[in-house]
């Protein structure tokens, strides 16, 4: 474990706990405990159902696929699977809440203690530990700012299926809470049991954050609800961590509370609502009964799990020989793993080298060029604007020398520009390389021939004017003699 | 014509299918009857339009030979039962103006078997109560007066209204909720047949929930086969109730063999209280010697939790209800005051909605549930439960049956236990512990008091053993061959 | 266990109920009656009893996942004592 970063204040040193709660809405088609459907963006109301509004005599009835799917993400995360497991009531009043209370679990949730792994910018890996994940229900939405006296409630959220995965408080910084929401968000869309989507809500985070003096017993924490970005998180965590260390060091405490981010300014607001202590009496729901399944079904998830990022990331290092940093940037989407090994798949076969010697040229064209050109763009790598095959026809140009690795850099802008092939842009324009040693060493001699200067200052000893030799040949052959045979020439003749 | 309305459920169904009368016909009799009968108070809601609709399509069925298990038999539907359209007021000012756009499982059950709609019956708000006088609408009167002092009783509760319209004529059958006892203690106070099935047989989807875990609905009937055939009609499983059990409803009707003959009656030590008027036990007593003259084997048992099922059950249903209750907030149906802010609406519209019982119930199960009482309180009251209901297990390794008393009196004078909430509640002694277990059980009609109320007793059965029980409640109704009827006071009251 | 005022006056926030001041008192003594009464239980040894939440001796029963409701918003409104533009509406809540 690499040292917790510390921040410095006027009474020593301080370092920040965190502990996250992520909540990811199962990518199902209906609710966790009716029929209505769970799309984004409806008219308000109109995916509710008669068990959503909690309009009287309604009753829960479970959803077998959001079962599985917190089955599958249990199984994602390491964590251990519990065979039984117990809805409970979480009881409280709020608009957006028809019931009354929460279907949620509290003391048997469905999967208990796993792990994660978070690839540290220095290479080092920290592992931080899931408590638990739990299903239960989403509440409605509540908006404040339609009207100047009345809140309006849409419910079309009500009842939408949640796993609540909450971390153990082993975060220490921003940074790391930032690469952890990412790395769980990268678990869930490779196991596709939640699209991660934060902008639409699918994903949200409650943050706890408590300061401490190295060593001493954990602070007293402050909740930050409902955070919808990765940015978000970050900012709350640092305007905490500061809040709470000039809370402390001018005397005062830190309350236990919830708060609010606010994304315009940074800054995070004690809620009112929040602000009376809650009691939310939990008690088993006596309208379900206990979720109970065999170690048999936890088995058949385990065996069509996907491979997941950490065992895909070990596996690029192994088998394509790309640096861990690489692989890393690759399997953060599984689209961008994919798109890799498709890649590497089709370059080796047009290149006929195998998949080990060219995997780091093919991650360096990916990382270096594309990924910069999409992000740019705004696009997913499944919308680039080349393909594999493609790419991979480049890429065998390279490999097997037809065009220097300069020139391929040319290729691939002219690609995106005008959509052909590589194969058709070094056709059209000429840009195979030359490695005739003929020609070049005609041009050679005649290079020598006319720089008498510069050929008796390297005989002299000026090692450094081999370089000038080199680049008078590049740009008499327009940047297409192979390097490599220029550079073998020019060492017999000089 | 006889006077349909005299008619048991079976001969109103027999006589409707064999074209004696028509569906209208007994409909309409029956709709007289509810008109002339409002002086009781049973009703909240009639239902005269649809129920002479139903009647008419009944009718057809009849004409064209397609008729249906109960067809055109009129059903009063205690009014905690959501109907499509119809106003469904669970007897509180809270849903006083709620009309539901869906209909309840058990209701649809028995429209399904060919029922007709004769209206909604008054209740104990949110079914919480014994006495019926809990309902925003107001107490509903026994038709049954003592012959000494001819003051108004109670009709029990909290299906105090099916009750009343059964025990009155006004219904051939009537549907009820038991929690507690809500349907076997009006049954005991009114003279009528009210049988609680087996936890799990009925669907509680569309029904108002009191406490969840321990709702169900049951038939109200002035004949054990009533009770049988409503409850065929009623019974079955539903996947819209996860707490629906998946298993088929016989044919209860055709387990009146009217025959135990062997069968095992246990008679649990525990239930002969102290001060336990001598009457109720005596009637007891002759009702296991009925038994065992029809050659049942009586089987002394011993219940020890038995004391302990009501306090537990005032832990554990008030907990539930206080959850299930948070709904009524206001906001998507239901009473609204007016209100500065959302705290303020919440608490002015729940406390002028709930009356007293229902938020003294609340505040019990807040309290229960809360941080600091959970463990002692309602965690104790599960684990007792648990205690209850193995119990029970362990007498029915020995006995098939238990008989009982239904309540511990006869129906009180109206008014007589409102100041006092655990007299009132100790009305229920006999009913609770059952229900706690989630045995099927039945109160039948065993004999009258001196003062010439009616006496039930009660016979609990194994988990979906109804069968079994109601053989028994047959044969011991057969026996007792109760035949007093209330005298018709309300007619002129009501005229 | 004597309830006092102070408690009643919380536990009936909890529930969301009002209760004027000068009922607090017969309140509290009301539920303290019968919180007594309901503390024989304590005299029943429940050492190493599970707690029964149900009767049902069956697993939860699972539905498939399809859309099968929902579309009825007329019908979720129907009752609904405030609404606007298709929203149940309450007093504005301060966040």
């Amino acid at each position: 474990m690499t040292g917790a970063p510390t921040f410095e204040g006027s009474t020593g040193t301080w370092e920040v706990v965190i502990g996250l709660e992520i909540h990811a809405q199962v990518t199902s088609q209906s609710k966790l405990f009716s029929g209505a459907a769970t799309g984004f963006g409806a008219e308000p109301n109109t995916q509710v159902s008669l068990v959503d509004a909690a309009m009287p005599g309604m009753l829960p009835v479970i959803n077998e696929y959001c079962v599985e799917q917190a089955v599958r993400t249990g199984l994602g995360l390491k964590a251990q699977i519990n065979l039984r497991s117990v809805f409970d009531r979480k009881n409280y009043f709020y608009p957006d809440l028809p019931q009354g209370y929460q279907i949620s679990q509290f003391s048997d949730p469905i999967v208990g203690e796993g792990t994660i792994y978070l690839d540290m910018p220095d290479g080092s890996q920290r592992a931080i530990g899931i408590e638990r994940l739990h299903l239960e229900q989403d509440a409605g939405k509540s908006l404040h700012d339609q009207s100047p006296t009345q809140t309006y409630v849409d419910l079309n959220r009500s009842g939408v299926a949640l796993m609540e995965i909450v971390s153990k408080p082993d975060l220490r910084s921003a940074e790391e809470a930032g690469l952890y929401v990412r790395k769980v968000r990268t678990i869930l869309r490779y196991l596709g049991t939640c699209d991660g989507n934060m902008d639409q809500g699918s994903m949200r985070c409650d943050v706890n954050v408590s300061v401490r003096h190295p060593g001493d017993e954990l602070g007293t924490r402050a909740e930050v609800k409902n955070i919808n970005s990765v940015r978000f998180v970050h900012q709350a965590i640092e305007f905490e961590t500061r809040r709470q260390i000039e809370e402390i060091e001018g005397g005062g405490t830190v309350a236990l509370e919830t708060r609010r981010f606010d994304p315009k300014d940074g800054v995070t607001h004690p809620m009112r609502s929040k602000e009376e202590a809650h009691d939310y009496r939990y008690f088993p729901d006596p309208d379900l009964l206990p979720l109970v399944f065999t170690q048999g079904f936890v088995n058949t998830i385990k065996d069509s799990l996907p491979e997941l990022p950490d065992e895909k990331k070990a596996r690029f290092e192994s088998e394509y020989g790309i640096s861990a940093a690489n692989a890393g940037v690759l399997v953060a989407e599984r689209a961008k793993g994919d798109f890799f090994e498709a890649l590497v798949a089709s370059a080796s076969d047009k290149s006929g080298k195998p998949a080990s010697e060219i995997g780091q040229d093919c991650a360096n064209i990916l990382i270096s060029d594309l990924f910069g050109i999409l992000n740019k763009q705004g696009l997913s790598i499944d919308q680039s604007p080349i393909d594999h095959r493609s790419l991979a026809g480049l890429q065998a140009l390279k490999l097997d020398g037809t065009i220097s690795g300069r020139i391929a850099k040319e290729v691939f802008v002219e690609m995106l520009e005008s959509g052909k092939q590589a194969e058709d842009i070094v056709e059209e324009q000429g840009l195979r390389q030359v490695s005739d040693t003929g020609e070049i060493d005609s041009i050679i001699d005649k290079i020598i021939a006319d720089s008498p200067k510069q050929l008796a200052g390297y005989k002299a000893g000026k090692e450094n004017l081999f370089g000038y030799f080199v680049g008078q040949v590049m740009k008499a052959t327009g940047g297409k003699a192979n390097p490599q045979v220029v550079n073998e020439l020019l060492k017999k003749k000089l | 014509m006889a006077d349909l309305t005299d008619l048991t459920l079976a001969e109103a169904r027999d006589g409707v299918r064999s074209g004696t009368f028509s569906a209208t016909e007994l409909t309409q009799a029956h709709i007289d009857a509810v008109e002339g009968a409002r002086g009781l108070n049973a009703f909240i809601t009639e239902t005269p339009e649809r129920a002479l609709a139903m009647a008419a399509d009944s009718d057809a069925r009849v004409a064209a030979n397609d008729p249906r298990p109960m067809e055109g038999v009129p059903i009063a539907i205690k009014d905690l039962f959501c109907t499509d359209g119809v106003r469904t007021t669970a007897g509180s000012h809270i849903l006083e103006n709620f009309t539901p756009p869906y209909e309840s499982s058990v209701t649809q059950n028995i429209w399904d078997a060919g029922g007709v709609l004769l209206g909604k019956t008054n209740l104990d708000e949110f079914a919480m109560g014994s006495s019926n006088e809990n309902s925003f609408f107001g107490p509903v009167e026994n038709p049954w007066r003592a012959a000494d002092d001819g003051q108004s009783r109670v009709p029990g509760g909290s299906s105090g209204g099916s009750a009343a319209a059964v025990a009155a004529n006004i219904a051939p059958g009537a549907i009820g909720t038991d929690t507690g006892g809500s349907i076997r203690q009006p049954a005991a106070f009114t003279g009528i047949v009210g049988m609680k099935p087996t936890y799990g047989r009925c669907s509680r989807w569309g029904t108002v929930a009191f406490a969840s875990s321990l709702d169900q609905a049951g038939p109200m009937t002035r004949t054990v086969q009533d009770a049988a055939i409503l409850l065929e009609s009623m019974a079955g499983f539903d996947a819209k109730d996860s707490t629906s059990v998946d298993i088929a409803a016989p044919k209860f009707e055709a387990a009146l063999t009217g025959e135990v003959k062997g069968l095992k009656i246990g008679i649990p030590d525990e239930y002969r209280l102290d001060g336990m008027p001598s009457e109720i036990e005596a009637l007891w007593t002759q009702g296991a010697e009925w038994l065992r003259d029809a050659g049942a084997e009586i089987v002394p048992v011993s219940l020890p939790m038995t004391q302990y099922a009501l306090p537990a059950y005032y832990i554990v249903a008030p907990a539930e209800a206080s959850s299930n209750l948070a709904r009524y907030d206001g906001i998507r149906y239901g009473l609204r005051e007016d209100a500065e802010d959302l705290t303020d609406l919440y608490e002015t519209t729940r406390a002028s909605g709930f009356g007293g019982e229902v938020q003294r119930r609340i505040l019990i199960g807040t309290y229960a549930l809360s941080a600091g009482y959970y463990d002692a309180y309602y965690l104790k009251a599960q684990k007792v439960r648990t205690r209850i209901a193995e119990d029970f297990r362990q007498a029915f390794e020995t006995v098939d049956v238990l008989l009982t008393p239904t309540a511990p009196s006869e129906a009180f004078v109206a008014g007589s236990k409102s100041d006092d909430p655990i007299a009132m509640y100790l009305n229920d002694v006999f009913t609770v512990p059952g229900s706690m277990a989630g045995l099927p059980g039945i109160s039948v009609p065993a004999g009258n008091a001196a003062n010439g109320l009616p006496l039930g007793l009660q016979i609990l059965a194994k988990p979906f053993d109804e069968q079994t029980l109601f053989r028994a409640a047959h044969v011991l109704e057969m026996a007792a061959g109760v035949t007093a009827r209330p005298t018709q006071w309300w007619k002129e009251a009501g005229a | 266990m004597a309830l006092d005022k102070a408690t009643v006056a919380k536990i009936a926030h909890l529930a969301r109920l009002r209760v004027a001041d000068d009922r607090l008192e017969g309140l509290a003594s009301e539920l303290s009656n019968i919180l007594t009464w309901i503390e024989h239980l304590e005299e029943v040894d429940t050492e190493g009893v599970t707690p029964m939440s149900s009767v049902v001796e069956a697993n939860l029963r699972q539905r498939e996942d399809a859309i099968t409701d929902g579309a009825k918003a007329d019908d979720i409104l129907a009752n609904a004592p405030g609404t606007a533009a298709g929203f149940f509406t309450v007093p504005k809540v301060v966040e």
